[in-house]
């Protein structure tokens, strides 16, 4: 450690005036810093020990301790399963609407509402997990069922309309919709900063050679771009693995894998599983637990 | 990268502006803004109703009393009130010293191995799904207290750990801003170092730091899944985060809904109640940040 902060000119000076001689001040301050950020790299690796300590009595036990009597890959395959699907759902609604919104915001709308219009597009992502869940029931469920009913009808032949559609919304197509509305901030807010720093020159450009709004767009924001959204994705992917109260709340559980996004018989995610066995769970059950939600931390990176 | 690059500028419009491109142009905007549109309708739909829904739950006693012998339409959620101040403000206080410390290690003395690691870990700890962080308190005092405790405090610290990633990254963002010839200013005037940040960066980023713990506060102040596992879900008052479980107004609203009792619908109508006040919380907590960090901030010339 430096005893003073010699990259500065004014330091070096002052290394020099001083003799070199460490302040108690200096020396405790110095210190303090660097406590806490080895406090916070202790606190991570604690709860890497702890998880993978507290989960591991599970990963070695045999299927019949288990809860549900399976072994512990039979039991988180659904629930991993039940995750991706409802994540990629998410993603698949979230990511062309998050650019939409962000073209819009930065491409289309006036440039003095920009700020107000994405504070608003922001207030989504301020909105806690519960209150998306509250309102996934009893809002967008029963205002969805008429579609799930119409998806049925006329799209039945696909695998994942096959129905028959849920009398409540309670399906994964409605989980995977609020996620949706839940991490489309995220990737719009990614979206909207790299799309707002399209060099100039490039798309004055594509308009000097006689290009439309779109073709501008679609030439030099677009590819300039692609890599910061996808990163955006990642992170609104992310968040929507690790998602619990939303799809606790909406789906309505019964731990069949497939691929139906319309009916009553859903699997569950990780997350959402956790948060609804923890409470009256003991012993190895909770290791159980712990152990999926390991699985869940070590997924996206 | 500069991706885009037009091969052929003299032909590539040649074919002149046909009703063909001005119609694809057309369709486009307004795909995009039905984009923005789309995104909108959730926003307005989930205050609405929130605000629909919620309003014939408050009242007085709401606010007043806790739940403590209730089994029907009475009680209130003054016991979920002040469990999410008292949980919220000893996360606050456990994350915020521990957050500015590490951020001034990594913008003031930090270097090499330490300062890398710490930098990688704190973007690892951004991703930590919130129910993860929830079983690892869990997992910390069970260690300790054995297996059944529920704390107010454990909340705290599963909600410490999602608010200290948020805290670092906001001060050290505004702690890169802070010009450097300020330092050496004071450098220059025989100030050791550790006076220097305490008097003069510190002071200039003041109202950067008080807006980012601000937004850091509001993000957690909503979440569920931590607290359900590690608080615990109890009746009746209790202000004392070491001793036995502490509702909050998460948790309670989940509670509400999951198990509403006789009485289903005076349940769901406090849960949206419970609802409506966390947002006014976050929406509040928006509010105040913006307008700190407007009233105190130091223009730099």
């Amino acid at each position: 450690m430096s005893q003073v902060d010699t990259t500065t000119n004014a330091g070096q000076l002052l290394a020099a005036a001083s003799g070199g001689r460490r302040r108690l001040g200096d020396r405790v301050f110095s210190r303090t810093a660097v406590v806490a950020a080895v406090t916070i790299l202790a606190l991570l690796a604690g709860v890497a020990i702890f998880l993978v300590s507290e989960g591991l009595p599970a990963l070695t036990a045999s299927a019949s301790e288990l809860p549900e009597g399976k072994s512990f890959i039979n039991y988180v395959a659904p629930l991993a399963f039940g995750t991706v699907l409802a994540s990629a759902i998410a993603a698949l609604i979230a990511v062309p609407l998050a650019v939409g919104v962000a073209l819009f915001i930065t491409h289309i709308a006036p440039p003095r509402l920009a700020l107000t219009l994405g504070y608003l597009v922001d207030l989504l992502a301020a909105i806690p997990s519960i209150v998306y869940g509250l309102w996934g029931i009893f809002v967008l469920g029963p205002a969805a069922v008429p579609v799930l009913k119409w998806l049925e009808e006329k799209l039945g032949w696909i695998p994942i309309f096959e129905g028959p559609a849920s009398a409540t919304g309670r399906t994964m197509l409605v989980a995977g919709l609020v996620l949706a509305v839940m991490i489309m901030p995220i990737v719009s807010a990614v979206a909207r900063e790299v799309f707002a720093q399209t060099p100039r020159k490039l798309k004055e450009g594509a308009q000097a050679l006689g290009a439309t709004r779109w073709e501008m767009i679609r030439m030099t924001v677009l590819p300039f771009g692609k890599s910061s959204v996808i990163s955006g994705a990642m992170l609104g992917l992310g968040r929507a693995l690790g998602e619990t109260m939303a799809v606790t709340i909406i789906l309505s559980v019964s731990g069949a894998v497939t691929f139906n996004l319309i009916s009553q018989a859903n699997p569950s995610t990780i997350a959402a599983n956790i948060a609804l066995n923890f409470p009256e769970s003991s012993g190895l059950a909770i290791n159980a637990l712990i152990a999926t939600g390991l699985v869940l931390f070590r997924s996206p990176s | 990268m500069e991706s885009a690059t037009i091969t052929r500028p003299s032909t590539l419009f040649a074919g002149g502006l046909g009703w063909r491109r001005r119609a694809v142009n057309i369709t486009m905007t307004v795909l995009i803004a039905a984009a923005f549109v789309i995104a909108l309708i959730p926003l307005i739909s989930l205050v609405y109703e929130v605000a629909k829904r919620g309003i014939p739950g408050l009242s007085l006693a709401f606010f007043t009393e806790d739940a403590r012998g209730v089994v029907g339409e009475g009680g209130g959620a003054a016991h979920a009130i002040v469990g999410t101040l008292v949980i919220t403000a000893v996360a606050s206080v456990i994350s915020v010293p521990i957050g500015i410390m590490a951020a001034i290690y990594l913008n003031e003395y930090g270097e090499g191995r330490l300062r890398r690691a710490l930098t990688f870990f704190v973007d690892v700890m951004t991703g930590i799904p919130s129910i993860v962080a929830g079983l690892f308190a869990y997992a910390l005092f069970e260690l300790f207290f054995g297996p059944g405790i529920r704390l107010g405090v454990m909340g705290s610290v599963a909600l410490s750990v999602l608010m200290i990633p948020i805290v670092i990254r906001s001060a050290e963002e505004v702690l890169k801003i802070v010009p450097n010839h300020l330092r050496e200013a004071a450098y220059a005037l025989g100030t050791p170092k550790w006076k220097t940040i305490t008097k003069v960066v510190l002071p200039t980023a003041f109202a950067g730091l008080i807006t980012g713990v601000m937004i850091a506060v509001a993000r957690i102040v909503g979440e569920t899944a931590p607290l359900l596992v590690t608080t615990g879900v109890v009746d009746s008052m209790n202000s004392d985060p070491f001793n036995g479980r502490m509702q909050n107004l998460a948790v309670y609203a989940y509670n509400e809904y999951r198990s509403p009792g006789v009485f289903k619908q005076a349940a769901y109508d406090k849960a949206w109640a419970a609802a409506l006040t966390l947002i006014a919380i976050v929406m509040l907590l928006n509010i105040a940040a913006r307008l700190v960090y407007r009233r105190y901030k130091t223009e730099i010339r």
